[in-house]
Formats: C-alpha cells, structure tokens, sequence
C-alpha cells in the first residue's frame, strides 16, 4: 500500500515536471525577443559563424523540438547558460543553493517552534485573552506582505530567515490552534478528562497524535510559503541565494535561468509535499 | 454582522470614498513636482510631506489607494469568473474532464505563488507605459489567481452532480447546459462570493510584493506597491513616520477584508 503510494507519489511528480518544463519551454519559445541573439551582432564574427548561429536558432524555432533538445541537455546536466550572468545556470545554482537552504531551513524551524509553542499553550490553557492576543499578533503579520517583513529586517538589522518564519508563522499558528482545538473538544477528550487524566497527558497522549498527520500536510505545504517569500527576502536583504538569483533573472528578463529555477522550485516544492503525504500515511497507519 | 464586520465596511468605504474623491481632496496630481521642497517633511502644505523627488505624498497615497482598491476586485472577479467556469464545468462534467482540470491546477499550485507571478511578469514587456504596467500587472493576478479557487469550485460541483434535484432534472430530460446554468451555477454562487473575498486582500499584497520588487506599476502612476518601495531608504523607524501611512492603509484594508472574510465564509458555510 506504502509502495503504491510512494510509486503514486513520484509518478505525479515526474508528470508534473515534464509538463511543467514544457510549458516553461514553451513560455520561454513564445516570449518577445526569443528571435534575437546578441552573439549575431558580435564584429568579429565572420560569415560561416553568422550561418551557424542563425541554424542552431532556427532548429528552436519548434516548440516540441526546442522542448526535447532542452530535456536532452538537462539529462546530461547541461541547464544552459544565464544571458544576463553569462555563467552556467548549473554553477549559479550551486553556489547559491546552500544560502537559500540555510535561510529556509532556519526560517521554517523557527516559524513551526513559535507556532507550535503558541498552538499548545493556547490549547492548553484554553483563556479568551491569551486567544485573542496571539489571534491579533498572527492576523497582523498576515497582513503585512513579505517585502515589506524583508525591509524591517534589514531596518532593525535581524537575520533574514526572521522574515520567512513571520511569514510562515501566522498561517500555521492558525491551522495547528484550529486543529488543535477541534481535536479538543472530541468525545474522547471529555472521556478522558471524566476519568482524572492530567491537561498534559490528554494533550500529548490523545489530542497531539490525532493531529499529527494533518500537521504534516501543513509541514509541506509551509515549505512552498517559506520559498515564495524567499524571493523578497533575498532580493531586499541582499542576500546571494536563489530568492535573489531570480529576481535578477525577471528584472533582466533573463527567461532561461529564470524557467530553470521555476523547475527546480516545482520539484522542491512537490517532493515536500510528497514526503509530508507519505510520512503521514505512515503515521496514519502506525495509529491504526 | 457584527460590530467589527460593520467597522470594516465603514472603513472600507471611507477609504475607497477618499480614493475616488483624490481630484477634490488631493493638493495636487500624483505626478506633479514640487522641486524646491524634496524630501521634504509633513506641513501645512504638503500632509505627509514630500517624497524624494517633490511629489506630495498624500495625493499618492489617494491616487494609490484607488488603483489598489479598484483593481484589486476586478482582478478577483477575473479569477474568480475563470475559477468558475474551469473548475465549475470540470467538476459538473466529471471523469476525465475533472482530472485533465485538476492536474493544470496542480501544476499551478506546486509553484510558489510568487515564484508564478515574477515569473509571468518577466514574459511581458517591462518597459511599458504606467497604465500598461498597471493593467498588465493585475490582469496577471487574475489570470493566475483562479487556481485555489477552481479546485474548491470544482468538489462543489463535483458533489453537485451527484445531487438528486441534479438527477431528478437529468431523468426529467434537462439538456446539460440548461441544467449547468440554470441548477448546478446558481447553487456554486456562495463559494464564488467566498472565492471573490478571499482574492481581494491576497491580490493587493502580491501587488504590493511585485511594486516592492520592481516588478509592478510602473513610475510615476503610484500604487500601495511602489509607495511602500520608499521604505527601502529609511534609516530608522523614528526618523521619517510618516512614510508608514502607506503600510498602515494597506494593512487596515487587508485587516478589513479579513473581517468581511469570515462573513462570507458564514454565508458559505
């Protein structure tokens, strides 16, 4: 049944990036000056080269050919080069990735403690003003977008990864005190406070592990938050990552680096959600 | 309603009445230059003191506040008009219909909102006059903002379909498309209400992310996006405060909308 899932799992995954790269090859192909090639206005070119380029360029020209040299090359490792950077898309990706993971894994960490921490105090002590006040705190920095979160960090100087975690912090605090909360007020919760169990006991023995698979789904869907507000982070907080790596690939319109990196957050972002399905499953299944 | 919902739309209100009245109440246009008084702090003249190249930053709080609150809705009715006819005719249809709709949906939905949007947004011409930039902007956002939207749109529709008046109009000989806009429509109308509310303050915070990033309205049309830009300057909190009205207004609007969010989910629901 795991297996199943999991072969389910990566199926829809290698589905969803081979369609999802199509379509970016596609965008990529359509998009104004996809005809042009700086290199053709290069002097010192002479007229068999000028040939050559206009060839190579002209075997792009269809959609499915260009899609399928494209897919070709990524096999081998061979993402292309930046036309704003003029440096491998596969080099830029390396020495900025171990940035961005740091800042996401930092901010994530830090996001889930907090709203955790807060789900189950609230839960447990169960008062209308500590409620309120945490429901305030989380439903304003909902309203706040995430450059402007980046700009006040670097205003008052705090890490950047503090940004995401408030990013991501008040949506999960919500989802997990909601679930928490409803969790609570099973019959099973009332049986066992009938019967003189301790608030501790009850809320790490029996509400806890209820809700443990759902809070998994949010894990991943949370990791999609964290990369999204990555970008404004990175860009605002100059910090050398993939975040950053991208808005200076839509600034300069540079569409090759920027569909790479779109790929490669799709697959991040799947296998997230993914791996949270199937550790729920497994934890759906150890319960049962 | 109560009484916060009500605040909210006396908030809302005031706000959009402030915005469409920006000719009346604004010193002058949003563009206009003061080049003797840059930068300059709040006076009698100048509300909110001038930015760093003259203009009164009160009138682009007006004029930007409009286009926000305008064109926000209108990019939600965009989403939520495709989310309905996507996800509303795919659910009613069923079988492979629903599963071709569902996996475009799915592949919109694993890429990060933003990540989607920048992207777009570098497709199109950035060098494009300011109200092109605005069009193209939020156009964007209703194109791509219909996903979440369509998934929900089409599991109503979906149970729908399954309903007994639906069957019952089936067996009654019904042709399909009387049925669809004349039962199974009719009856999707709250979620799209819910779905048209929800879109509203996430589109103007995604607007306000790519007028931060440089992607959004393009200068001198002023929108909550380019106005926050001028945070990036600041040096202090204490320093210039008044160049947080901005982020303020946008926060007690999108604070509004929350609050009229969880009246239209009791409609929903």
């Amino acid at each position: 049944m795991l297996r199943k899932q999991i072969a389910g799992h990566a199926l829809s995954l290698v589905a969803t990036v081979l369609l999802g790269g199509l379509l970016s090859a596609t965008l990529v192909r359509l998009a104004p000056g996809f005809e042009t090639d700086e290199h053709a206005l290069d002097p010192h070119l002479n007229g068999a080269s000028l040939q050559a380029l206009r060839e190579a360029r002209h075997q792009d020209r269809n959609i499915l050919w260009f899609y399928l040299s494209y897919m070709k090359r990524a096999v081998h490792g061979d993402f292309g080069t930046s036309l704003s950077l003029g440096q491998p898309v596969r080099t830029l990706l390396r020495e900025r990735a171990p940035l961005t993971l740091r800042l996401l894994i930092l901010g994530l960490g830090l996001a889930w403690a907090a709203a955790l921490t807060l789900a189950l105090t609230a839960t447990w002590l169960r008062l209308a003003a500590f409620d309120a006040l945490t429901t305030l705190v989380s439903g304003a920095f909902l309203c706040i977008p995430a450059a402007v979160l980046a700009l006040l960090s670097v205003l008052w100087n705090v890490p950047g990864a503090l940004a995401i975690a408030l990013v991501v912090f008040p949506r999960v605090y919500r989802y997990s005190r909601n679930l928490l909360a409803k969790s609570y007020s099973q019959p099973h919760i009332t049986t066992a406070k009938a019967k003189g169990l301790g608030e501790a006991r009850i809320l790490f023995w029996h509400v806890v592990p209820v809700v443990a698979p759902q809070l998994l789904a949010v894990a991943g869907v949370s990791v999609s938050m964290a990369v999204g507000a990555a970008i404004p982070v990175e860009a605002l907080c100059g910090l050398a990552g993939i975040g950053q790596l991208a808005w200076q690939a839509a600034l300069a319109r540079d569409l090759p680096l920027l569909v790479n990196i779109t790929i490669l957050v799709t697959l991040v972002t799947l296998l997230a959600n993914s791996g949270a399905d199937v550790i729920g499953h497994m934890v759906r299944r150890q319960e049962a | 309603m109560n009484p916060w919902q009500k605040l909210a739309c006396v908030v809302l209100a005031l706000m959009l009445g402030a915005s469409l009245a920006a000719n009346w109440l604004a010193p002058a246009g949003y563009a206009k230059q003061y080049r003797e008084a840059t930068d300059a702090p709040p006076s009698r003249a100048h509300w909110l003191g001038t930015d760093d190249v003259g203009r009164d930053r009160f009138a682009r709080v007006l004029y930007g506040t409009r286009i926000s609150l305008l064109l926000a809705p209108a990019a939600a009715l965009l989403s939520t008009l495709m989310a309905a006819l996507i996800g509303g005719l795919a659910g009613y249809l069923g079988g492979n219909w629903t599963r071709m709709a569902m996996a475009v949906t799915d592949l919109f939905l694993s890429l990060p909102w933003l990540f989607l949007l920048i992207t777009a947004r570098a497709l199109m011409p950035l060098n494009v006059s300011p109200m092109v930039s605005v069009l193209v902007t939020f156009m964007l956002l209703g194109l791509l903002g219909w996903t979440t939207g369509a998934r929900v749109l089409c599991a109503t529709a979906g149970s729908l379909r399954s309903s007994d008046f639906v069957r019952q109009a089936r067996a009654a000989g019904l042709p399909g498309q009387r049925l669809f806009w004349v039962h199974v429509m009719p009856n999707l109308r709250p979620v799209l209400y819910a779905q048209f509310w929800i879109s509203i303050p996430v589109f103007i915070l995604s607007e306000a992310n790519l007028g931060i990033l440089g992607l959004g309205v393009a200068e001198p049309m002023p929108s909550w996006g380019s106005l926050l830009k001028e945070l990036e300057g600041l040096v202090s909190v204490g320093e210039e405060p008044w160049k947080f009205v901005p982020l303020i207004l946008l926060v007690v609007v999108v604070t509004s909308f929350q609050f009229l969010l969880s009246r239209q989910e009791e409609v929903a629901a």
